[in-house]
């Protein structure tokens, strides 16, 4: 071989790794020489059963541009078709019923190729050579329009113009997208957004928007580079923006908060309806309160009968649930909220060997991870585990995992709490399949998590600020700080402890948890404010209750002390959902740039108590000088974001990584990032894995696969 | 009180306080063991049910009654539980050493009040004293003998998807009310416990012809635990429909400002019942005004109780490991 051709292989490996082809991901370049075979087409041979490796799993694609162009251009053959898809583009993981992934085992195999399609398939010049899912108006699904009881109204064009009229006239319409059903309602309706809202029975929580074009998106929201970026993604993800002034969404799409979150068009289907109907649709995951996504016709229009006024379904079945992911950009670039459709089933990689293990996660925003190889593939999220159907949407994601990469089960990891419904799950699995079950400490998960994503090695400093999770010692922590190394977490430092009276009562009302900070330090003011809160006769059982810790946990979180910090400044006393106090305490301080940090004392070692008294006394007194609640909110954020470096500055070591729900808060994140990298440290922080609970299960396989390696390495050098 | 030791102080206890108390010609036998007719009369047939149960409660009496209630009332339930006819009860006390007298002859008198009105006997006890600090006043064992007419079966093994989940009365009384004795909370209106014998009430439900598949006290855990315990042991699911659910204002009150769930709280006189759906309305008719149906026997779900909430959601009734605790992350 001589060193020209060497030369160019290097640099078309290069081009490839830089560039790869759209929705291709380069993970090892190895380059060989083989002896040539005499045939001079491009072949695709038929896939053996039982050879297929998770890596090649692809994730859903929003249409291509060709695609885009095609069904807008009239004469087309796929012209206004809804399931339009070539080789880059379309459902992938959502019709994945078994590997290898060949149509005969995607929802697609009961719609018979016709000849026009089947020649496209066949042709190797053709962009849809061997595209899975190809369809077309004569061989692939169609659409319907139909009413709760499952009476079909009108079918393909006829469907789509009775959905544009619907919610032209500000009805509730169910679609059933790409990975399950979803409710559309007029964006720009405030009676509209209004009736979804009381008939899905969820208060304030943000909807998403979707829009019908990057024109129309920004007459609503005012879109970074990199925001744009992501929105025009094939993975077409829900993007965190910032709501313009002149926009004209309604208030009720997402009360008391100045960003958005909004999407473009998923699939061809939302294409089409968007811009039949002109305007942003409130776009919502088709469920009850917190149940899981529908993605089974019957079931959709018994669950969704009352909340949804016309049904628009079609006859491809969908494999597995997904809902639409959630990015923002954040300090560092995108971050992964929620991860779902677009992203998942795209794996990340372990950099040592492991154990094949089986990850549950935690209780909310739930992911399942397996790992495998060097593969580690966790889930989509799944939700929260409060409901039957998430539970059993859990058990099934368990064994739809094991099945697509058939290893051997050496290993199954949990959390540490008792009641977590993912606990559960493992123990009955690791029973069945006669493996050991691995605990690990929700907040190193969260470190860990950070790490298994940036492949970080050696000492970390890990700052887990998240509402709240099993510690070791059975008190909730969440305002932890913990030296990592290895398999090892050592807890370095964490908030002072104070009681939340009325456990989980005490999370969605932030008055209990400031009545049991300012129990803690004996504040003499306590009753004086308390009193505006509470009547006598609950004061006295609340006191009794902090006096005994009667029901009234204890709890180092930062998420908790948001709480507190919330609803002594006034901005937020009950929650109607998870992190609403702390997301309404960051926006009011939106238009304060810098602020002078609130006092936090850092007390002992071994670990240092961060206590917040002097914090929490001088929020009190801020409050009755009147000082403006959005100068209390910016003080309160940089105390935390100077706790953090200095915590960082007494480890004295170089990796920190922010990790927990906490940090979804933009501006937490930021300033803490800031500071710390002005102080010389170097900032690792969770992008393509959730940095909330959904990361749990990622990080659980992290340490797992560490122990193992321990243990390995202890009885190799024994033996 | 002072240690006994088995000597002459424990010969007057027992004369001078249990004794005339529990008057009843088997006890004044005073024989090592009591000797008892199983089968009372020569109408009755039957199997015998056997049950024993100790009581520990903190503090001895509280709104609604006592430990010596509590402890006549528990065992005669467990008996009815399976359809049985509480006939008799043996008690044993383990005293602590310092026990006031009067407390004593308290529970006693209180425990001789229930025995009647529960239709048993206390045929034969036993007294231990314990040193001071080994013991919180005072421990109480029953055992109870009952007869279980013939062609009554009750028990996990009879429920069946569709049979219909019905409760005796309001929930988690006897909880609360123990709970702000102990933890001297003052709720706006005071709680009762809800203490009671249910023996005759479930001979009336057999008398009335209506078929019982299967019944459970609502002792520790509340309805919750009574009901995944069910679900597990008769490998079916349970569906609830959360405002079918009755549970008092002031108990909701003060469950709300607790922080705690009604469904996880005890209870001492009330049970569930899994009746065919064709029972239903006898059932509810001879129970009275405070109970209710609450769902229903499902085969969706086996194992699992999941409550239906008024907004059209959802949650699973779980059985916790210990306290509840936060899972909100
Ligand atoms: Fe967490
Ligand atoms: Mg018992
Ligand atoms: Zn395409
Ligand atoms: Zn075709």
């Amino acid at each position: 071989m001589g060193p020209q051709r060497g030369r160019r292989r290097a640099a078309r490996g290069e081009a490839l790794r830089r560039r790869p082809p759209p929705g291709a991901r380069v993970v090892t370049l190895v380059s060989r020489q083989v002896e040539l075979r005499g045939s001079s087409d491009f072949q695709i041979l038929a896939s053996r059963v039982g050879d297929a490796s998770g890596v090649a799993l692809p994730p859903d694609s929003a249409p291509c541009d060709e695609c885009a162009r095609e069904i807008a251009t009239p004469g087309e053959r796929r012209y206004r078709y809804p399931f339009t898809n070539c080789t880059i583009c379309g459902p992938r993981w959502s019709v994945i019923e078994a590997l290898p992934y060949d149509r005969t085992r995607t929802t697609l195999r009961s719609f018979t190729l016709c000849d026009d399609c089947a020649r496209e398939y066949e042709d190797s010049s053709d962009r849809r050579f061997h595209a899975q899912p190809i369809a077309c108006p004569q061989c692939g699904p169609r659409l319907a329009a139909l009413d709760a009881m499952g009476r079909t109204s009108a079918a393909e064009e006829g469907a789509l113009a009775a959905a544009v009229q619907f919610l032209r006239d500000g009805q509730v319409c169910a679609v059933k997208g790409v990975g399950g059903y979803q409710l559309l309602v007029d964006a720009t309706s405030s009676s509209a957004v209004a009736r979804l809202r009381r008939r899905k029975g969820r208060e304030e929580k943000p909807f998403a928007v979707m829009f019908p074009s990057l024109a129309t998106l920004r007459r609503d929201c005012d879109v970074a580079d990199d925001e744009l970026h992501a929105l025009l993604s094939p993975a077409a993800p829900i993007v965190l923006v910032r709501r313009s002034r002149l926009s004209s969404l309604a208030a009720e799409v997402a009360p008391n908060n100045p960003r958005v979150g909004a999407m473009l068009a998923a699939s061809p289907l939302h294409r089409l309806l968007l811009s039949d109907v002109g305007g942003p649709l409130v776009c919502t995951s088709g469920n009850l309160s917190s149940e899981p996504i529908c993605i089974d016709d019957a079931e959709a229009r018994e669950r969704l009968g009352a909340v949804a006024d016309l049904f628009l379904a079609h006859d491809r079945p969908i494999a597995r649930p997904l809902d639409d992911s959630v990015v923002r950009i954040g300090p560092n670039g995108l971050e992964i909220l929620r991860r779902a459709r677009g992203f998942v089933p795209r794996s990340f990689l372990r950099t040592e060997d492991g154990p094949p293990v089986l990850c549950l996660g935690g209780h909310l925003k739930s992911t399942i991870t397996l790992a495998v190889g060097r593969e580690v593939v966790v889930s989509q999220h799944l939700g929260d585990l409060d409901c039957e159907s998430a539970r059993a949407l859990l058990g099934r994601t368990a064994r739809d995992l094991l099945r697509f990469l058939h290893g051997r089960l050496e290993v199954i990891a949990c959390d540490l709490h008792p009641d977590y419904a993912s606990t559960r799950l493992a123990e009955v699995l690791a029973a069945e399949h006669e493996v050991p079950l691995e605990r690990v400490q929700h907040h190193h998960a969260h470190v860990a998590a950070c790490a298994a994503e940036h492949s970080l090695q050696g000492p970390l400093l890990g700052l887990a600020w998240d509402g709240s999770g099993y510690g070791e010692d059975g008190d909730l922590w969440g305002g932890e700080a913990l030296v990592c190394d290895g398999a090892r977490a050592l807890r370095f430092a964490h908030l002072r402890s104070f009681r939340l009276p009325g456990g989980d009562a005490a999370i969605r009302d932030g008055r209990r948890a400031a009545a049991g900070a300012l129990h803690a330090i004996g504040e003499a003011g306590f009753s004086a404010i308390a009193a505006a809160w509470f009547s006598p006769c609950e004061l006295a059982v609340l006191d009794a209750m902090l006096e005994r810790g009667l029901n009234a946990p204890r709890t180092t979180s930062v998420g908790r002390l948001f709480d507190v910090v919330a609803a002594l400044a006034g901005v937020r006393e009950q929650s109607s959902f998870e992190g609403q106090a702390a997301m309404e305490l960051e926006y009011v301080a939106e238009d304060v740039e810098d602020a002078e940090p609130y006092p936090l004392v850092l007390r002992g070692s071994a670990p240092i108590v961060v206590d917040w008294e002097p914090l929490v006394l001088e929020v009190v007194a801020d409050r009755r000088r009147g000082v403006p609640v959005a100068v209390v909110s910016a003080r309160f954020h940089e105390a935390l974001a100077w706790l953090a470096a200095e915590l960082a500055r007494r480890a004295a070591i170089p990796a920190v990584a922010l990790a927990g729900g906490c940090f979804q808060n933009l501006r937490l994140a930021t300033s803490t990032r800031r500071r710390l990298e002005r102080a010389g440290f170097t900032v690792y922080s969770p992008s393509l894995a959730p940095p909330n609970d959904g990361g749990l299960s990622l990080g659980q396989s992290w340490v797992v696969t560490h122990r193992w390696q321990e243990r390995s390495h202890v009885s190799r050098s024994t033996r | 009180l002072a240690h006994g030791g088995g000597g002459r102080r424990m010969r007057q206890l027992i004369e001078g306080v249990f004794l005339p108390a529990f008057a009843n010609p088997t006890l004044l036998a005073r024989h090592d063991s009591a000797v008892v007719d199983v089968v009372p009369d020569v109408t009755s047939r039957g199997r015998v049910a056997l049950t024993t149960d100790s009581y520990v409660v903190k503090p001895l009496f509280f709104p609604g009654g006592d430990i010596g209630r509590l402890a006549v009332f528990g065992t005669v339930n467990d008996l009815a539980m399976a359809g049985a006819r509480p006939l008799h009860l043996t008690a044993a006390f383990i005293l602590e050493e310092g026990l006031a007298l009067a407390a004593l002859r308290r529970i006693v008198e209180s425990m001789r009040d229930a025995a009647t009105e529960a239709g048993v006997a206390i045929v034969t006890g036993d007294t231990k004293v314990v040193d001071r600090g080994k013991g919180d006043g005072v421990f109480i064992t029953t055992t109870g003998v009952g007869l279980v007419p013939p062609g009554v079966d009750i028990g996990p093994h009879r429920v069946q998807p569709g049979d219909a989940v019905l409760v005796s009365g309001d929930l988690g009384r006897h909880g609360i009310a123990v709970l702000s004795v102990r933890e001297g909370l003052a709720f706006a209106s005071p709680i009762e416990s809800d203490c009671a014998a249910l023996a005759s009430c479930v001979a009336a439900l057999l008398a009335a012809g209506v078929t019982l598949h299967c019944l459970r006290d609502l002792t520790r855990g509340g309805l919750a635990a009574a009901l995944n315990e069910i679900a597990m042991d008769a490998n079916v699911g349970v569906l609830l429909d959360e405002p079918a659910i009755p549970v008092s204002e002031p108990v909701r009150g003060a469950c709300e400002l607790l922080g705690l769930d009604p469904l996880h709280v005890a209870c001492e006189g009330r049970m569930t019942l899994m009746v065919p759906a064709a029972s239903v309305e006898r059932a509810l008719a001879t129970l009275g005004s405070g109970a209710a149906r609450i769902g229903q026997v499902v085969e969706a779900h086996p194992r699992v109780v999941v409550l239906k909430t008024g907004l059209g959601g959802s949650h699973t009734l779980d059985l916790l490991a210990g306290e509840q605790l936060p899972r909100i992350c």
